[in-house]
């Protein structure tokens, strides 16, 4: 009974509101829907219809038949055994690089343009970091038949090449986003222009849990699926469905939020969001945006961003496209604050050498993000025994150009 | 009385003028500023510059980063504007984003505006909710009018609701756009140029985004209380000596 649970069920009070977002659109002090009045009518439209939609009895039934037959789903929970053995505890990975179109980006996407035809639009736009969000959306649109622009940093169009030729072969216009560092900050300010001038028939279709409410909370519903078919495996797999741990990557943090979601609560599972360090925090080349970041308002919410003294956004830099970002989901910036989540950073070094990992003991390439995660299992202390769930979020098909460079293969 | 409401009071046809602070050199803030009262600019609205300002077109991202990268910040713009008031009797409003008044602290940057004899602000980003609950009763304590957007997709009922939380005057963008595009008055921008003149509301009207030549101006003048130019001006002053830049453009609205 997959989709009884997934549903935000705002009838039925959930037994803890502490990390969810309130009617103001606000996890404790972060959140909101910092716009242009340009984009009011647009967000607000979606504000007051999304959960709705999304409680509706026939979306749920075709978003989880899509989930099911199209992309895949359930995703595998993997014991993996030579992991297990090396650190001396259960770990389990989250199969979600085994998701069509190779990340949980799709999870996303599905719901959004399922959401989309709802209220009735003809034009669908997003931004891409690593093109995995890219590629998913170009995806759905190719599958519902509506027109998509994506824009994408000049800097990421040239680091993932695979990911802008699928995205072409899929329809999608990639249209490349020339400001800033010219990565994924910038990709998304172009998108929210288009959106500006745009104001009738297009969609926004937000990759992460970032972005004006409701897309914060709306992306973490969709992307829940995660959490909730790990509890069941875990409860199948291990008796219990509380690990100890739970690890994912973040960028924006749709795959940890998605993660976390059905965790938040479970106080006595240990929530580990893992940051890239990039050079290094210090090293002026980082995007540990906790570590780094201060309070400030990017892309439409309050959050924790890395900017100056003066309210400039610090230009990111990570070796994964899909990390490089300044800012996290207000969400995160909660949970974080609160001290419910642990933030943690791995550098690009780190990440690459557990990526190689990973593919010689377990026989799966990960996406460099999702290696993130993965590098952070080195640095733990287990007594032995515990259960830990990783996110796999995404493969490393589009990073094997990255991984062949650095490792001379 | 602010400075603001007195010109409304008196005049009709008012330009306004936008740029952004500190371009294209960081010490022009004030010397523009002056130009243009001299050459008979209405109004002043100065941009602080931000990093990622998605309300705006290539032309004003670019004076933006070129700006920043020279070395403004807001501290700095305070400093330039402190004698502002010994050459400048015009209207001026700031206008930028959200994050940096939030990094300058809202009271403290309230207070600077009161020092240095800014009248108002645009803060496109700033939510109205946000404005009413956190920042309205400092503006309104440094007698600092906050300025609102509206476009043609702004609900009336909104807008009403705009007309009672302001005191200077309502920006009325000619379509919802990043600043920069062209003006093209159509049969739906008039009716929709009309229609908020017929809600007769309490405060003034100007037109912006989009305004570039006199036809344009003075067609947005038979709607409003007069409109204000960005873009035109900014790349006016791109190179070349600033004072002829300054009062060359304004020669072709004070024809
Ligand atoms: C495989 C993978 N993991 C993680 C991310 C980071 O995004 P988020 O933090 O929203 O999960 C991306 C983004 O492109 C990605 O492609």
């Amino acid at each position: 009974m997959l989709f009884i649970t997934l549903g935000f069920n705002q009838g039925k009070k959930e037994k803890n509101m502490k990390y969810k977002v309130n009617e103001k659109g606000y996890y404790g002090d972060f959140g909101g829907a910092y716009i242009p009045e340009m984009l009011y009518p647009n967000v607000e439209e979606l504000r007051q219809n999304y959960l709705k939609i999304i409680d509706d009895a026939d979306f749920q039934k075709e978003f989880h038949q899509l989930l099911k037959d199209y992309v895949g789903r359930p995703s595998p929970l993997y014991l993996a055994k030579r992991y297990s053995e090396r650190y001396g505890a259960n770990i389990f990975l989250k199969r979600e690089d085994l998701n069509h179109t190779g990340a949980h980006k799709i999870n996303n996407t599905i719901g959004q343009i399922l959401l989309a035809e709802k209220l009735g639009k003809k034009r669908i736009i997003a931004e891409t970091g690593a093109g995995q969000h890219g590629v998913a959306t170009a995806t759905v649109c190719a599958l519902r038949n509506l027109e998509c622009v994506i824009y994408m940093g000049e800097v990421d169009i040239e680091r993932q090449a695979p990911n802008v030729a699928r995205m072409k072969m899929l329809g999608a216009k990639v249209v490349p986003a020339s400001s800033g560092s010219k990565t994924l900050k910038d990709a998304t300010n172009e998108a929210m222009r288009d959106w500006i001038n745009n104001p009738v028939d297009t969609h926004y279709i937000i990759g992460s849990v970032v972005g004006p409410h409701p897309y914060p909370d709306m992306v973490a519903i969709f992307q829940s699926i995660i959490s909730e078919e790990t509890k069941k495996q875990l409860l199948e797999q291990t008796g219990s469905d509380q690990p100890d741990y739970v690890l994912a990557c973040v960028g924006g943090g749709s795959n940890a939020m998605g993660m976390f979601y059905h965790f938040m609560d479970d106080e006595n599972v240990k929530l580990i969001a893992v940051e890239a360090a990039g050079k290094g925090v210090s090293s002026g080349f980082s995007a540990a945006t906790t570590y780094l970041g201060k309070e400030g308002v990017l892309h439409g919410s309050r959050s924790i961003l890395m900017q100056t003294e003066d309210g400039q956004v610090v230009e990111p830099h990570s070796v994964s496209a899909g990390l490089d970002y300044p800012g996290i989901g207000p969400q995160h910036a909660h949970l974080f604050k609160t001290g419910r989540g642990q933030y943690v950073s791995i550098t690009d070094e780190e990440s690459l050498h557990a990526g190689l990992l990973c593919t010689q003991l377990e026989g799966i390439i990960p996406a460099i993000e999702s290696a993130h995660a993965l590098a952070y299992l080195e640095k733990m202390e287990f007594k032995g025994g515990e259960n830990v769930v990783v996110c796999l979020s995404g493969r490393g098909d589009k990073d094997l150009d990255t991984y062949i460079k650095y490792f001379n293969l | 009385m602010n400075r603001i409401k007195q010109l409304f009071e008196e005049k009709k046809n008012i330009l306004s003028i936008y740029y952004t602070a500190g371009y294209p050199n960081t010490g022009d803030t004030i010397q523009i500023a002056e130009a243009l009262e001299k050459s008979g600019a209405d109004m002043l609205e100065i941009g602080f510059p931000y990093s990622d300002p998605v309300a705006d077109g290539p032309v004003i991202q670019a004076s933006s980063k070129q700006s920043l990268d020279q070395g403004m910040t807001l501290k700095l713009l305070f400093e330039q504007l402190k004698d502002l008031r010994k050459t400048v009797t015009i209207p001026v409003l700031l206008m930028g984003y959200v994050n940096p008044v939030l990094q300058f602290g809202v009271e403290k940057f309230c207070e600077a505006c009161a020092e240095v004899g800014v009248d108002g602000c645009i803060v496109p980003d700033l939510p109205m909710v946000e404005y009413e609950e956190f920042y309205k009763d400092c503006f309104g304590k440094h007698n600092l009018s906050n300025v609102f957007l509206i476009t043609p997709q702004t609900a009336e009922e909104r807008i009403h609701k705009i007309d009672g939380l302001t005191n200077g005057f309502i920006y009325l963008l000619s379509s919802s756009a990043t600043t920069g595009k062209n003006l093209e008055v159509g049969n739906t921008t008039e009716a929709y140029f009309s229609r908020i003149k017929n809600l007769n509301l309490k405060n003034p009207t100007m037109i912006g985004f989009g305004i570039s030549d006199k036809q344009t101006f003075d067609k947005a003048c038979s709607y409003a209380n007069g409109a204000i130019i960005g873009t035109a001006f900014v790349k006016a002053i791109a190179d070349g000596n600033l004072e002829e830049s300054v009062s060359n453009f304004m020669k072709k609205f004070k024809a």
